[in-house]
């Protein structure tokens, strides 16, 4: 019974996907408008191009290729801590890139504690630093979120199918072909393209465990064509083809899996009859304690390497942190204000409006940055609108995600409720505000703890609107290990982290705090 | 006076055409064979169903084109007619006022249907802090509070035991003659038509026969009727 | 009458500004960070000037010189300081920048004699390690060792491009070759000096590229004499940090007075100790203890800007071709 009965307005959620795509179509514009005529693209880039596919494929093969059994696990095992677990797991995929690389490197690096067991056993140090490096760091930071769409489809799976399957007597095997296999199959192509399409605008990670400039992404030919080349032409070009490679990966994901998403309440353990082989439990739990170390270690080196510095840290610092949770605030509320109506216009049948949100995920921050600096300019002194424009687009660069989120729920609560709805005449906001707003308060705040915590660990939008006296917390640890102070700037990318955690966790239980079922 | 004139409804390669009349204050079920038709033709008496061709016509007034909200009429679905983050109380004050900015007076009509359909003091409550009759109970009441000429029931109380059916069907039966409202419920069950309804519109092989009176209909039934009874 | 009452008070608002004229001097961020010369440099200024000094930090180097090219005539820039002579080049080309009239005793290894530009601290590019280790004296025996070390990207760091640089200033044509033997030497390349500088201090190679005066800092804020800087027998690049006026200033004379003030006793022996640089004109009180130059002046390299400029696309392919291999 779809049809008219429609309690949701889409014109608002489609009037946000226009104003984003604007905001980064129109940076990207800016740009290329203010280039001089520049060299266009040569051999390089093209190699920077096909860098970047490839090793953007491989990370997402591995991230859910690693992730499937790690979600199997947790699907299927019940333990103390299991909550805690799920969520420390996804403690990566917040970090900011700088203090990841340290942790990773604490850990896989030539001087880390796997070459130092390695060592002990007379074997030659790990070489992270290569293609292999950069892949690593990817899966590093993209197996959390693998993991948590993979067992977001396993537990989709009703408990009665499981329960029917258990009275057939089938086994693992047979729940495998019966059950897992097919949900896998609509999963997993949006997982791949999700993570595909973050590895595209790889930089840093890239660059720095790449181990030379065969390891040169697309990201880092704009940097060059920016600041080496002043060439703001070919910065351009190749911001749309990155823009370009991130869209046709993400609307395949789309196509693929119309219902795939990463959604909250993943607490919930489905009891399995057939997995109680010892031989399951064990393979179940090496699978979540390699990636509990996996993900853990680093995060442990990270804490170990910031814990002597923290009493010291300089009152700078946390005025910075204070300017963080400034801007992370300000940036969750966009970002609830603009995912918000575009998941419910989603939900009222406006497809392209998700595809419009993606764009933030594919937009190049530096391009951005320098798009809304040229537009800006001539109008505003760009310090005086720092901390809005910072906002704007850490709440832009965070869209996807809560899309991914906000839009599985949201199609629910209209498919349950929306016939009810309409029947009663509710529609616009009294809908928002009676029915979809409580009815997705989980998701909404998981949403807003995952944008608070991304907005908290991004550098922002590059140096151009970073006002000095307002510095962020990210920009200071830079600073900090500017000026040789790496143990200060340790201490502080430690208090991130915690901040980051601590963000997410609050919006995460708030959303869900008294919530009913 | 509820019209279906030249009404075709087309999903897939199903058809279903109604050229009927049900006069008002009649209470008539809806029956026929699974897969018959009978929760299109509410929901396009509803608007949820968009027909191709032809027109519902309430009162002389041609509703085809009007959402489902603005219909002179109250329905209840299978299921999820209840919002289940919304007390009771809150959930009956749709019925008034859809943004639920309910003045005393409407508040006080809220109890009082509440109180009619044997809930009172239940106003806080949660839907899922209630057995299943009660839930039927507080959609009534809402139901009751709308205070609509035409009520639509798609099996509402399907899952409810045979006495609670019984019961919940009774108190549909007595609101309908205090309110004088024309009903119009689906059922898969004549004994549900034999209880309260006057009429009986057949549906089925792709048509939804004008209404007759049940005691003849179901006494006397024409072979596809007779094909879905089974004796 | 009441539009003349307004137009008065605005008059009377701006002479209270004019009292205090602004001078705005962009600079690359470490500068103006807490731990960074900005502060000490800021207050000292305005206690001669009568004005009000405003440090605006955008970025690094490069990032300064893109923003200046961005903002044009219309930009709000009295000076910019932080350019070096990889950049000054370019800036030159943008008609931005008008000509100083700064005169100083520079203690450079190098007659200074650029019309547009002023330096105010300079460094030698060097290789930095542990003390005890036994280093290298030039770049063919760095190559022909099993030393690890780390560089960072010529296309998003100062030092990337300085090290890009000293390899042609040295070796010209056989620039190609000097990188292929340091390919297997190199762990990695970062893509600014911090993250170099990390990764060294957590252990990860043997050398990492920086400054001569790095050692300095651990030994004068740490008191920690373990870093040395390898000495390279062919030379070290120089890099000469230098500031100028921009054409459109509105405060001409106050940008000319800090030009003046930024080669004076007040502003060099701010330096050292917090931009961990050579002053470009030797302070009265000297540069403390580990400050000594450990490279002989006839030994400094510095392409010309207009040579450099020139070279700059050549020495990357060469670098690229070297590493991609």
């Amino acid at each position: 019974m779809a049809g008219r009965a429609q309690p949701v307005n889409p014109w608002f959620g489609g009037g946000a996907a226009v104003l984003v795509a604007a905001l980064i179509l129109g940076c990207l514009a800016a740009v290329a408008l203010r280039a001089e005529p520049g060299a266009g693209l040569g051999a390089a880039d093209w190699r920077a191009v096909r860098f970047t596919l490839w090793q953007a494929v491989l990370s997402a093969v591995l991230s859910v290729a690693f992730a499937v059994p790690v979600a199997r696990a947790l699907a299927r095992r019940r333990f103390a801590g299991r909550r805690m677990l799920i969520t420390l797991l996804g403690a990566p995929f917040i970090l900011p890139v700088i203090v990841a690389v340290l942790g990773l490197l604490a850990v896989f690096g030539l001087n880390g504690w796997l070459s130092d067991v390695l060592g002990w056993a007379g074997l030659p140090p790990l070489r992270i630093y290569g293609l292999h490096g950069v892949v690593l760091a990817h899966v590093f930071f993209n197996l959390p979120l693998a993991t948590r769409l993979i067992l977001q489809g396993w537990q989709e799976i009703p408990a009665e199918r499981f329960r029917l399957a258990a009275h057939l007597g089938a086994g693992p095997g047979a729940i495998w072909h019966l059950l897992e296999r097919p949900m896998l199959w609509r999963v997993v192509p949006g997982a791949l393209a999700v993570v595909f399409a973050i590895c595209v605008s790889s930089f840093a990670v890239a660059l720095t465990l790449g181990g030379g400039p065969r390891a040169t992404t697309i990201e880092l030919a704009i940097y060059q064509a920016f600041r080496f080349d002043f060439d703001l032409g070919r910065a351009a070009l190749l911001s749309c083809i990155q823009i370009i490679v991130t869209l046709i990966a993400a609307l395949l994901a789309l196509r693929a899996a119309p219902s795939g998403g990463f959604g909250a309440g993943l607490d919930r353990p489905v009891r399995r009859w057939d997995a109680d082989g010892l031989g399951l439990r064990v393979l179940d739990g090496v699978a979540i304690a390699t990636a509990a170390g996996f993900l853990l270690l680093p995060l442990l080196a990270v804490v170990l390497a910031g814990g002597p510095g923290l009493a010291a840290l300089p009152v700078s610092v946390f005025q910075a942190a204070a300017m963080s949770v400034l801007v992370a605030a300000g940036s969750t509320v966009v970002l609830l204000v603009l995912a918000v109506p575009m998941a419910a216009g989603v939900a009222a049948g406006w497809r392209w409006i998700e595809a419009a949100g993606l764009l933030g995920l594919a937009a190049s921050p530096l391009v951005l940055g320098t798009g809304l600096f040229v537009l800006i300019y001539p109008v505003a002194d760009p310090f005086s609108v720092a901390l809005p424009v910072t906002a704007l687009v850490n709440a832009v660069m965070a869209l996807p995600f809560a899309l991914r989120i906000l839009v599985p729920r949201a199609r629910q609560v209209v498919a349950d409720h929306g016939a009810l709805a309409a029947s009663l005449d509710m529609r616009g906001l009294a809908f928002l505000r009676l029915v979809l707003l409580p009815r997705m308060r989980a998701q909404i705040g998981f949403a807003a703890g995952l944008g608070a915590a991304l907005s908290m660990g991004d550098l922002g939008v590059i140096a151009m609107f970073a006002d000095p006296q307002r510095a962020t917390l990210p920009l200071q640890i830079y600073r900090l290990m500017g000026a040789y102070r790496m143990e200060a700037a340790a201490a502080a990318a430690l208090l991130l982290l915690v901040m980051s955690m601590a963000a997410f966790w609050l919006l995460d239980r708030g959303g869900r705090w008294h919530a009913e079922a | 006076m509820l019209r279906l004139e030249g009404l075709r409804i087309v999903q897939g390669d199903f058809t279903l055409r109604a050229d009927l009349e049900v006069a008002a204050g009649r209470r008539v079920a809806v029956i026929g064979p699974s897969g018959s038709g009978k929760s299109t033709l509410i929901g396009a008496i509803a608007g949820f169903v968009e027909p191709q061709a032809g027109r519902v016509i309430w009162d002389g007034r041609d509703m085809t084109a009007v959402p489902p909200g603005q219909r002179p009429l109250a329905m209840l679905f299978q299921d999820g007619n209840l919002f289940p983050h919304l007390s009771v109380a809150r959930n009956v004050g749709l019925g008034i006022d859809p943004r639920l900015r309910l003045t005393a007076e409407q508040r006080a009509r809220v109890a009082q249907a509440l109180e009619r359909v044997g809930l009172a003091g239940f106003e806080d409550r949660r839907p899922g802090e209630m057995s299943g009759g009660q839930q039927s109970r507080a959609a009534l009441a809402r139901v009751l509070v709308q205070g609509r000429p035409l009520l639509l029931l798609d099996e509402p109380f399907a899952a409810l035991g045979p006495a609670l059916k019984a019961e919940m069907l009774d108190l549909v039966a007595g609101l309908t003659e205090e309110s004088g409202a024309t009903l119009l419920m689906v059922s898969h069950d004549p004994a549900d038509a034999r209880r309260i309804a006057d009429e009986v519109i057949l549906v089925a092989e792709g048509r939804a026969e004008p209404p007759v009176a049940t005691a003849g209909l179901l006494d006397n039934p024409p072979p596809a009727l007779q094909a879905y009874l089974g004796d | 009458m009441k539009y003349l009452a307004f137009a008065a008070g605005v008059f009377c608002a701006s002479a209270v500004v004019a009292e205090t004229p602004e001078l705005t001097v962009y600079t690359y961020d470490s500068f103006v960070s807490d731990w960074g010369p900005g502060p000490a440099v800021e207050a000292a200024f305005e206690e001669v000037c009568g004005c009000d000094l405003k440090l605006v930090g955008a970025g690094d180097g490069a990032a300064l010189l893109a923003r200046i090219k961005l903002e044009g005539a219309r930009s709000e820039a009295d000076v910019v300081l932080g350019l070096d002579t990889n950049l000054t080049a370019a800036a030159l080309e943008s008609e931005l920048f008008a000509p100083h009239g700064v005169q100083a005793e520079y203690d450079l290894p190098i007659t200074w004699d650029d019309a547009t530009f002023v330096p105010y601290d300079w460094g030698y590019f060097a290789f930095v390690h542990n003390a005890d280790l036994a280093a290298p004296n030039d770049f063919r025996a760095l190559g022909a060792s099993d030393l690890k070390i780390v560089i960072q990207d010529p296309r998003s760091s100062t030092p990337g491009l300085g090290l890009l640089m000293w390899v042609k200033a040295a070796y010209g044509d056989q620039a190609p070759e000097i990188w292929q033997g340091l390919a297997d030497n190199i762990v990695t390349v970062t893509k600014g000096w911090s993250e170099a500088y990390g990764l060294f201090l957590e252990g990860e190679a043997d050398m990492v590229l920086s400054y001569t005066t790095s050692p300095a800092y651990h030994l004068i804020a740490e008191e920690d004499a373990s870093k040395a800087a390898a000495v390279f027998d062919e030379g070290h690049y120089m890099q000469v940090e230098v500031a100028g006026k921009l054409a459109g200033s509105d405060q001409p004379e106050l940008a000319d007075q800090f030009l003046q003030f930024m080669v004076s006793d007040a502003f060099q022996s701010i330096i050292p100790t917090t931009n961990w640089m050579y002053p470009a004109v030797m302070p009265e009180a000297g540069v403390p203890a580990g400050f000594e130059n450990i490279v002989d002046a006839d030994k400094a390299l510095l392409l010309p800007a207009d040579e450099a400029a020139a070279l700059r696309d050549v020495a990357l392919g060469e670098w690229l071709g070297a590493l991609s291999q």
